[in-house]
Parts: structure tokens; C-alpha cells; sequence
């Protein structure tokens, strides 16, 4: 029973983190149907900004708690800045060509921030300072949980709570919502369009950049190359709860979290990756449009 | 008009310029992992095969041939690797010293075949590479995995005296052919048992399930098969379960960015690696030239590929030819001093005089264990 609860609660740790991710992928794709495929570069990205600001305070001295915050903030406001950019000048100018003009600018786009980072920093892997504290729990519970998993999925909790929040409340998730019913209608109603798009992006990254960061500090080591199997993977849960649905993105990211653990703990770690795109074949089948996906309306 | 003119000139000024290279150098590909996260093994290598070149140039060349550096990126991927080994037989290139992976190497191996090459890694060391005899013109300046395992099989028996072993690798060709051959040894001994083998995805987001596995099986020892980024992930997540299962691993582990990205996690690992010849007077003079030339310590295989580099051109030297089966000949029958020792090659394109020694990280260095 202990073992189960231990992978359940590792299996979470990770789901939390491709939850995070995919919340970006499927917002995106929500908007303006098109799968971005330079998000889990703006996950590295954010991790990157993070170690570079936290190396920094450090060398000056501050408290690991305010390096956890100052770190993680720049590591949000760039990747927004980036997630922003990317849109500015990969997908908007090809807004009205055809589906798959954008989707391989996307891709380009993908190369291009990890070439980018690779130059700038260098193609080692670096160490990434543990900035979650370390802290112990009593037993039994410490040989089960860790801080950083407990930090790591409370975290995501909290974000996604906002975010479910901001988007059922506020002006503008009100009218990301309505973008995402019909882009022109929404536009005759008076919706911004664009700065609804530009918000989705920003938003997205914003998520992937705490990822990045709480993922980095989890594992301790960081290179250019992180972000393509978490884009991946989050990407799979995506699709796997449903692309276009946020509920569907994060009990995506969960499920997918729970097959890897359980796999790796029942059966073998060989296996990992087998069952879990066993289990997206498996949905899609059945399911089409993913767990939660709402079936697309056909547009005449 | 014009401009397209002048492109065009320009286009063939630019291919003229590729193709008039003298034809009497000695042309050497160096393919290896030259970008991507494993650059760290393959870059020393161009740097140690310009330093052995430069000097033989500056001293007139071999056979009063000057010799020529071609270096190829395959970012150890086996099928980048085999378009750089086209590339490299297109060039016309005499030899090769390289590649780094193993996986790499094999997927290159059959093309230098084909084009009657030599080829002299610094670093493949899958076992398969040389006895399976598919590859007579492969050679190595390390010596292979099997080698290797049984190094850190018979330390965990003889001295670290531990019965039970988890074997973990990274599903690639050099670690899991180093914990297949593990897992081969500490069952044919009969005095230890293997309580799990598994394989991880390499680049994975985080290692808990499997760490959790480790736990479980209460294993004294990981024996693990394969890089540093994933060891170092995979011992970060256990120190922070509070687990003091101690750690062993290969020549893949036992490199400086190891104990860099593990930082206090490192503390205490064990990895083998070849055995330490820091005293040899040619590894000396090697050492001071690269911090001469580049001011830089050497970095993983540099050693090794200093020595393909030496054992190559002295084999021309005394061949008097490029001549495959000419060169061939010399390589197995002439010696060489190198960094790793007087070496020649036996039969299987293994090098005479290679071996291995046991390290352990002991205030952020490796030493070695006596």
C-alpha cells in the first residue's frame, strides 16, 4: 500500500508538471487552433532565466527564499515576453494562410529558441540550484514525499485555481472564451481580437516558465535541450484530455503522470513510454476528441 | 542582371575554393559529437588530434606529407553519424579517428567498410564493435565495456563486499551493453544477486518511480550503464529520498560536469574509468601543449584521442602509405608511446596495454581507489 501511495503521489509530481505545460498547448490551440510547437522551448526558457537570475543572487548573497521569488518572477515576465514575441512574429503574420503554413513556422520556431539558448549558453548540462528549500516532514510521512513534490504540486494547484479563476471571472478570460466560440463574431460584438491572442500566449508562458523552474529545481540540472520530450509529453496530455479543453489539460497531464509511474513501479521503467502513448492510441479510439474534448463544430 | 552575375561567380569561386585542396596531404576525418548535450565527449577530441597534427606538420610532415584535420558533427546520433561518414568518404579522407558513441560508431563502421578506411575511436567502447568481427577496420584507444563491467563487478564483490546489486542503464547501445554484461558477471559469480535490472528513458522529466523501484528492492549498490545527465538526475532524486544506496557507473559518469551538475550529491559515487596514467611523460607533454595552445585542462577522451591520433600516424609513418591493408598491418605490429601507455592493437582492433581502474568522487574530484 505504502509503495502504491508512493508512486501515486510521484506519478502526480510529474502529471502536475505536464498539466502545467499542456495548460499553454491547449490554451493556444483553443484560440486559434494552432498547436505551438515552440512551448516547450519557452519551458526552457523559463527554467534558463530562472537559473541565470538565481546563480545571480547568489553571488550576492540573498536568502534562498527571496532568490525562489525574484528568480521565479523574471523567469515568468521573460517567458511571457518570449511567449508574446514568438506569436508577434511567427504566427501573426500567417494568421490567414493556410493550417499548416503556421505549423511549420511553429517548428521553425521550436529550432530556433534552441539553437538560440544553445550558443548563448552552452550545450552542457548545468546545475540548477535547489531553490524549493529542503525541509523534512516527520515520519513515516518523509520517506513517502519530499518537500520539492509537495512544493511542486501544490504550486500547480494554486496556479490552476487562478487561472480557472481568471478565465470564468475576469474581463478578459471573458473574452478569451468568447474568441474561442468564434473568432469573428467576437470581433463584430467589439473583442479585441489580437491583444485576446497576444493574452493567451502570455499566459501560457507564464505557466511553462513555473514549470520550468519547479521542474529544474526538482532534478537539479538544466540544459537547451529540456524542453523538447516535456513539449512532448505535455503535448500528449493535451491531447489525451482533450486539445481546446483546460479541464481536459490538466487531467491529462495527471493521467499521463499516473500511467508513467505506475507503469515503471508495476511493470518496468522499460515500458514507460509504451504505455503511455498505449494509453493516447487507446482514448483517441475510443474518444476522439480526447477525455473532455467538446466535438468541433463543423463551421460552414 | 548583374548582381545575378556576380552571384553566380561568387557560387563558383566558393566551390573552386572547397575543391583545391592539395592532393598530397594526408586527410584525417575527425567525426564525433561536436554540438548537442553530449559536445563535452566529442570536442577535446578535435583539440587533441590539431595538437598531435600541428606537431607532425611543424616537424615536416609524415613522410614529408603535411596532414590535413576534416572534422564532422554527428552529435552522437547514429543517423546524423552516417551522413557525416558519407561526407567524410566523399572528402576522400585517408583515416578516421573517431567516432564517439557507440551507436554512432556502429551505424558509421559499415561506410568506412566499404570504403576500405581505417577507423580509430577514442571512445566507442561496446564490446560488439570488435569481437563481434564485423568491423576489421575498427579500433579503439579504450578498452571495452565487457572489460569494464567485470572491473565494477569484482569491486563491488572483492572490496566493497555487497550481495545485492540493482543494474540500471539508459536503453542505449554503450549502457546497455555495459549492464547486460554486468548483470552477466554478477550471475555467473554466484555470490551476489541482480534485485532489479531496468532500463530509463534518457531526458525524461524526473526519475522518482524508478528511484522508488531502487528503494524497493532494497539494493545495496546501483550499478548504472550510461551518461552523466541521466546518473546525475537519477542520484539527485535519490539523496533527496534520503536514500544511501551507494552508486557505481562507468567511464560515461566519471567526467568533471558530472560532479559539477550533482554538486554534493556526487559525494562518494564510484566510477570506473581508465586506469591513471597522469605520470606518463607523453600524457604530461600532452597536457602542457592543449594548456599551451587552448589553456584549457584536458577535457573526457582527450588522452585517448591524443593516442588514436599518434597510433595513426605512426602506423602511416611506418607503413610509408595510406594503403588500407598496408596501414592495417602497422597498426597491429607496430607499438606507440601514448598518454595511455605503450599500445599496439590485437587482432580484434582492440588496444594492447588499456585498462581499467575504479574512482571514487571524494571532495568534488575523482580518486582513485586502491
Amino acid at each position: 500500500m505504502e509503495y502504491f501511495i508512493e508512486l501515486f503521489l510521484s506519478g502526480l509530481t510529474r502529471g502536475s508538471i505536464y498539466a502545467l505545460i499542456a495548460l499553454g498547448y491547449t490554451m493556444v490551440y483553443g484560440i486559434i487552433g494552432l498547436i505551438n510547437f515552440a512551448h516547450g522551448e519557452i519551458y526552457m526558457i523559463g527554467a534558463f532565466t530562472a537559473l541565470i537570475f538565481a546563480n545571480l543572487l547568489t553571488v550576492w548573497g540573498w536568502p534562498t527564499a527571496a532568490i525562489l521569488i525574484c528568480a521565479g518572477s523574471a523567469a515568468v515576465i521573460y517567458s511571457c515576453a518570449y511567449g508574446y514575441t514568438v506569436e508577434k512574429i511567427a504566427y501573426k503574420p500567417l494568421r490567414n494562410a493556410p493550417r499548416l503554413s503556421p505549423l511549420i513556422s511553429a517548428i521553425g520556431m521550436s529550432i530556433f529558441l534552441q539553437n538560440y539558448v544553445l550558443l548563448a549558453q552552452t550545450s552542457d548540462f548545468m546545475p540548477f540550484p535547489s531553490l524549493i528549500p529542503d525541509f523534512d516532514f516527520m515520519e513515516p510521512v518523509a520517506h513517502i514525499i519530499g518537500s520539492s513534490d509537495l512544493v511542486i504540486m501544490v504550486t500547480t494547484f494554486v496556479v490552476m485555481l487562478l487561472l480557472t479563476l481568471i478565465i470564468k471571472f475576469t474581463r478578459i478570460g471573458k473574452a478569451m472564451r468568447a474568441t474561442a466560440q468564434d473568432k469573428k463574431m467576437a470581433l463584430l460584438i467589439g473583442v479585441d481580437v489580437n491583444k485576446v491572442i497576444s493574452a493567451t500566449f502570455v499566459i501560457g508562458s507564464g505557466l511553462a516558465a513555473i514549470g520550468g523552474l519547479l521542474i529544474a529545481s526538482h532534478v537539479g540540472q538544466i540544459n537547451f535541450y529540456i524542453g523538447f520530450l516535456a513539449g512532448i509529453k505535455a503535448f500528449t496530455a493535451a491531447v489525451l484530455g482533450g486539445i481546446g479543453s483546460m479541464p481536459g489539460a490538466m487531467l491529462g497531464g495527471l493521467l499521463l503522470g499516473w500511467t508513467e509511474s505506475f507503469a515503471t513501479g508495476y511493470v518496468s521503467s522499460d515500458y514507460e513510454d509504451v504505455f503511455a502513448f498505449s494509453l493516447l492510441v487507446l482514448i483517441l479510439i475510443f474518444k476522439p476528441n480526447g477525455i473532455l474534448g467538446r466535438k468541433e463544430a463543423k463551421k460552414v | 542582371m548583374l548582381n545575378r552575375t556576380v552571384f553566380l561567380v561568387v557560387c563558383f569561386v566558393l566551390l573552386f575554393g572547397v575543391q583545391s585542396y592539395s592532393a598530397e596531404t594526408i586527410k584525417i576525418g575527425v567525426p564525433g559529437a561536436h554540438s548537442g548535450d553530449l559536445a563535452s565527449y566529442g570536442l577535446p577530441t578535435i583539440k587533441a588530434v590539431e595538437l598531435v597534427v600541428k606537431e607532425i606538420n611543424a616537424g615536416g610532415g609524415v613522410n614529408g606529407r603535411q596532414v590535413e584535420i576534416y572534422a564532422e558533427d554527428d552529435a552522437c546520433k547514429p543517423e546524423v553519424a552516417t551522413n557525416a561518414a558519407t561526407k567524410l568518404v566523399s572528402m576522400k579522407v585517408d583515416a578516421i579517428v573517431g567516432h564517439i558513441c557507440s551507436g554512432a560508431t556502429k551505424a558509421a563502421m559499415g561506410i568506412y567498410k566499404n570504403a576500405n578506411l581505417v577507423a580509430i575511436s577514442p571512445s566507442a567502447t561496446n564490446p560488439e564493435l570488435t569481437q563481434s568481427g564485423d568491423y576489421p577496420n575498427f579500433f579503439r584507444t579504450i578498452a571495452s565495456d565487457d572489460l569494464q563491467a567485470s572491473t565494477q563487478v569484482d569491486f563491488i564483490l572483492n572490496n566493497l563486499k555487497l550481495t545485492k546489486i540493482a543494474v540500471v542503464h539508459d536503453k542505449q547501445d554503450y549502457g546497455k551493453g555495459l549492464a547486460e554484461f554486468a548483470k552477466q558477471f554478477i550471475e555467473k559469480s554466484g555470490r551476489a544477486q541482480v534485485v532489479l535490472f531496468e532500463g530509463v528513458t534518457s531526458g525524461a522529466v524526473d526519475y522518482s518511480a524508478i528511484v522508488q523501484k531502487i528503494k524497493r528492492s532494497k539494493a545495496e549498490i546501483v550499478l548504472y550503464g550510461g551518461y552523466h545527465p541521466e546518473a546525475s538526475k537519477i542520484i539527485t532524486q535519490m539523496r533527496k529520498k534520503k536514500m544511501k544506496t551507494l552508486f557505481i557507473s562507468g567511464d560515461g559518469v566519471k567526467a568533471d560536469t558530472f560532479i559539477k551538475v550533482a554538486a554534493q550529491n556526487a559525494e562518494g559515487i564510484y566510477a570506473t574509468g581508465q586506469a591513471d596514467t597522469s605520470q606518463n611523460s607523453v600524457m604530461i607533454k600532452a597536457k602542457n601543449d592543449l594548456k599551451k595552445v587552448y589553456g584549457e585542462d584536458p577535457g573526457n577522451f582527450f588522452e585517448n584521442a591524443y593516442s588514436a591520433a599518434l597510433a595513426l600516424l605512426n602506423a602511416i609513418d611506418k607503413a610509408d602509405s595510406t594503403d588500407y591493408d598496408k596501414l592495417v598491418h602497422a597498426l597491429r605490429s607496430e607499438y606507440v608511446e601514448t598518454p595511455v601507455g605503450k599500445i599496439s592493437f590485437d587482432k580484434h582492433g582492440d588496444a594492447i596495454g588499456v585498462g581499467f581502474s575504479v574512482y571514487q568522487v571524494r571532495n568534488s574530484a575523482f580518486v582513485e581507489v586502491k
